[in-house]
């Protein structure tokens, strides 16, 4: 493996500490804010970012679920109803990526989106 | 109950493969509009729901070569003071903020899709192609 220099583990710290403050207080993964950064900050190309800030979120996740644990906010049984069925939901999305139209998915996905956003305003 | 929040897994699961974006930024509403919970509880639910996906996607893309494991992992662990710090954040901001805020997170995230369907090779570019 290669070996990793101390500037790079400031890089990491800084762009992790950002992933875990958005993922606590979204309850999201944190990719959104990793993949960009360690594109444009450490130049890491695309696939190796996502890939990258995919093992991270392993971490970043569990953490955050412990801890929201500790606060008693942790719904264990719906966590993993929803969570384990959506292995079979990526593999089979990612199946389809290739025999779709994307630019029709993404607009439909942006509106299904504005309307969880009105939906959850409103409840 | 249970049969719902299944289907929620695999909606959520598709749109996650398909378009390359976190569970998280799904299953947070589906948590908290179909299955009743809280915001707080959604958000605290989802992370655990994250799991299994981050696993088994870091599995997949590491066959790729597309992960460097020991730079992912010490980034995971490096952010362990943040992500702390972001939960004990939102344990104490008023529940109706933390909606607004997660609902915002929402509307920035249809917006980046709306300009992936316009130019899909630019986004790509600048690396929003995945969240």
């Amino acid at each position: 493996m290669p070996r990793v220099t101390r500037a790079r583990w400031l890089e990491l710290l800084a762009i992790g500490t950002a992933a875990g403050l958005f993922s606590g207080l979204f309850g999201v993964g944190g990719g959104t804010v990793m993949v960009p950064l360690l594109v444009l900050w450490i130049g890491y190309d695309e696939r190796t970012a996502t890939g990258t800030s995919l093992a991270a979120i392993i971490v970043i996740s569990a953490v955050g679920a412990i801890t929201q644990g500790f606060y008693g906010n942790l719904h264990v049984d719906d966590g993993l109803l929803v969570g384990i069925p959506a292995i079979g939901g990526v593999l089979l999305g990612t199946w389809l990526q290739q025999r779709v139209p994307m630019r029709v998915i993404s607009g439909l996905f942006a509106l299904l989106l504005t309307g969880l956003a009105v939906d959850l305003v409103v409840s | 109950m249970t049969v719902e929040a299944a289907l929620i897994g695999v909606a959520a699961g598709v749109v996650s493969g398909l378009l390359g974006v976190g569970g998280g930024i799904l299953f947070v509403p589906a948590l908290v509009l179909v299955l009743g919970l809280s915001q707080v509880d959604g958000e605290a639910t989802s992370l655990l729901a994250i799991l299994p996906v981050a696993f088994v996607g870091t599995w997949r893309q590491q066959r790729y070569g597309n992960v460097r494991l020991t730079e992912g992992l010490a980034m995971g662990a490096l952010a362990a003071a943040g992500t702390v710090g972001g939960v004990a954040l939102v344990n104490v901001l008023p529940a109706h903020t933390v909606k607004l805020a997660f609902a915002a997170l929402l509307l920035v995230t249809a917006f980046q899709m709306v300009r992936r369907a316009v130019a899909p090779e630019a986004a790509a570019a600048r690396g929003e192609d995945r969240s």
